[in-house]
């Protein structure tokens, strides 16, 4: 008897991105069940980031598809993915500098109709009630990103890792069932990255979140990863649990001078 | 001292109040946009006109004629961004600068084909102004100032309590990143050109009010607008209400006889204030009073 699986959260298939003669991305295919952690590893310049750029419709993939819990998203635009559910962070965060932390997250939440037409003042009561609600939800995705304190403070007064952290409290915001995490660890302390992958962890378990995130630090991926991905030259060169990654010769081959600093 | 507030101080802050009112739409169009909107000022004018033509044609007063500007460059607005700004806004910001030129001379020409160069007043009655201790301030001045002020109140209000204020805000911190976020850009770019022409139709009738209506009224404001929203940083509206205030001030203080009773600056060297203030202003403090976008 076949049982008939659901489709993955995410699923990339035969992509391939040249830029001039530089093949970034050479039919790459890969899947990201649902309600995973899954990471993304691989040197640098393997096309970890382009690849993420053509998942979220940043560029145009030149051959292949996306698709998104089955449906074809092949180049769509970045905000109609948002709209889907699909959200990304980035690898230097980017936050909206003249904003507070809690207006940062508040912009993200989708289906605004104080955005839209008829103007503010039409419906005020209607908005303002809105309002209260929306910023009682981003003031609870701040506590849970244990950033609480600093709701009202400006975005640029927070730590590299503080900012990733408020990226993630967007996608959050967004209502985002597939998030993509682009090194979320790189440049941020240890104490800080512990909690950070413990957020990871809690979301992914209690709200069912799907991740899928490049990250270097390859000690979190082994603690974070249910199944891992390893670009390299813009192929995918092995797939498994880091365990059977870290083992495979051609990743060992690709990562030539690097040590794997796991025990 | 009283000759100063009378004939300097009061008229450099109704034409300030004017300026800001200007400056602050150009600022926010600059922010959501990125783009330095040429034709503000002959949308300016052309609200004031269409504020004469309803007056004049209703018999009501000329305050209650501002809705009437309003209405006409609230689509004239849309209608230009829709045909002339929505396609070329990925290009380059002096493409765009140069078309909003063009949509400049256009509006200017509406204006002479309907109610031709020669310049025309409102229809008000010659009213004695009120004064307070020596102070004489015409009534329809106090009317300017206070209005402008409450403009600026409800532009503040609208940028930092509503959503669309926020949206607004993000788009002008990093507009790629608002449209990532799922902000309705579309929506909120429409959104801006609706304050904006409305804050500029309340500019027009207002310098109409303040002098008289004629076609190059408002590209006359426009060099003024500018070097005010970049006095208080481009981009960002309350900076450009006080750069506004300040040019104001600073063009009819100009002319103060300060020494041996001959003016500072001949009257008709008054507008060359603006290019002073814009000049120093680039290369002393580019950024702005208030720390703008460029």
């Amino acid at each position: 008897m076949i049982a008939r699986a659901d489709p993955p959260a995410l699923s990339v298939s035969g992509v391939t991105k040249r830029f001039g003669g530089f093949v970034a991305l050479d039919s790459v295919s890969l899947e990201v069940p649902e309600g995973s952690i899954t990471g993304l590893i691989g040197p640098n310049g393997a096309g970890k980031s382009t690849l993420f750029a053509i998942i979220a419709g940043f560029l145009p993939p030149d051959r292949g598809t996306i698709r998104l819990r089955g449906e074809d998203v092949t180049a769509e635009a970045p905000w109609r993915l948002h709209a889907r559910g699909l959200a990304r962070t980035f690898q230097i965060p980017r936050l909206f500098p003249r904003m507070t932390v809690v207006e940062n997250l508040m912009v993200a939440a989708p289906n605004q109709s104080g955005e839209r037409l008829p103007a503010p003042w039409l419906a005020r009561e209607r908005i303002r009630r809105e309002e209260e609600a929306l910023r009682a939800r981003a003031l609870s995705v701040l506590e849970r990103l244990n950033l609480a304190r600093h709701a009202e403070a400006p975005a640029t007064a927070l730590s590299g890792g503080q900012k990733k952290l408020v990226e993630l409290g967007r996608a959050l915001m967004s209502g985002a069932s597939v998030i993509l995490l682009d090194e979320p660890a790189a440049g941020v302390n240890r104490t800080l990255l512990r909690e950070i992958a413990q957020i990871i962890a809690a979301l992914n378990r209690e709200e069912g979140i799907t991740f899928l995130v490049i990250e270097h630090d390859l000690d979190l991926v082994a603690d974070l990863c249910t199944r891992v991905w390893c670009l390299a030259e813009g192929r995918v060169i092995a797939t498994g649990s880091m365990g059977e990654v870290r083992n495979d010769p051609q990743v060992a081959e690709a990562y030539l001078g690097m040590t794997f600093d796991v025990h | 001292m009283l000759a100063f507030v009378n004939f300097y101080l009061l008229p450099g802050l109704v034409l300030g109040a004017i300026y800001a009112l200007s400056a602050t739409g150009l600022s926010l169009i600059y922010g959501v946009m990125r783009f330095a909107h040429f034709a503000h000022g002959d949308l300016l004018a052309l609200g004031a006109y269409c504020a004469f033509a309803a007056s004049t044609s209703l018999g009501i007063s000329v305050w209650a004629s501002i809705p009437f500007a309003a209405a006409a460059t609230i689509p004239a607005a849309l209608v230009a961004d829709a045909l002339f700004y929505a396609p070329l806004r990925r290009s380059l910001p002096a493409v765009l600068l140069i078309s909003s030129f063009g949509v400049a001379l256009m509006l200017r020409a509406l204006i002479y084909f309907f109610f031709g160069p020669t310049p025309v007043t409102f229809p008000r009655p010659i009213v004695p102004p009120l004064v307070f201790e020596g102070v004489r301030i015409q009534a329809r001045h106090i009317w300017i100032i206070l209005g402008a002020a409450l403009c600026a109140f409800m532009l503040h209000l609208i940028l930092s309590r509503t959503r669309a204020g926020r949206a607004m805000r993000a788009m002008s911190d990093d507009p790629d990143l608002a449209r990532i976020s799922g902000v309705a850009t579309a929506a909120v770019i429409r959104l801006t050109w609706i304050i904006a022409a409305v804050l500029v139709a309340v500019a027009g009738v207002f310098l109409g009010l303040d002098t008289q209506l004629q076609p190059v009224m408002g590209f006359n404001v426009l060099l003024a607008s500018f070097a005010a929203a970049i006095l208080g940083g481009i981009g960002r509206p309350w900076g450009a209400a006080f750069g506004g205030v300040i040019l104001g001030l600073a063009e009819e203080c100009s002319t103060y006889p300060l020494v041996d009773g001959a003016p500072l600056l001949q009257p008709t060297y008054k507008s060359a204030v603006a290019f002073v203030v814009l000049i120093a202003t680039l290369l002393l403090r580019p950024q702005g009073l208030f720390r703008g976008m460029i």
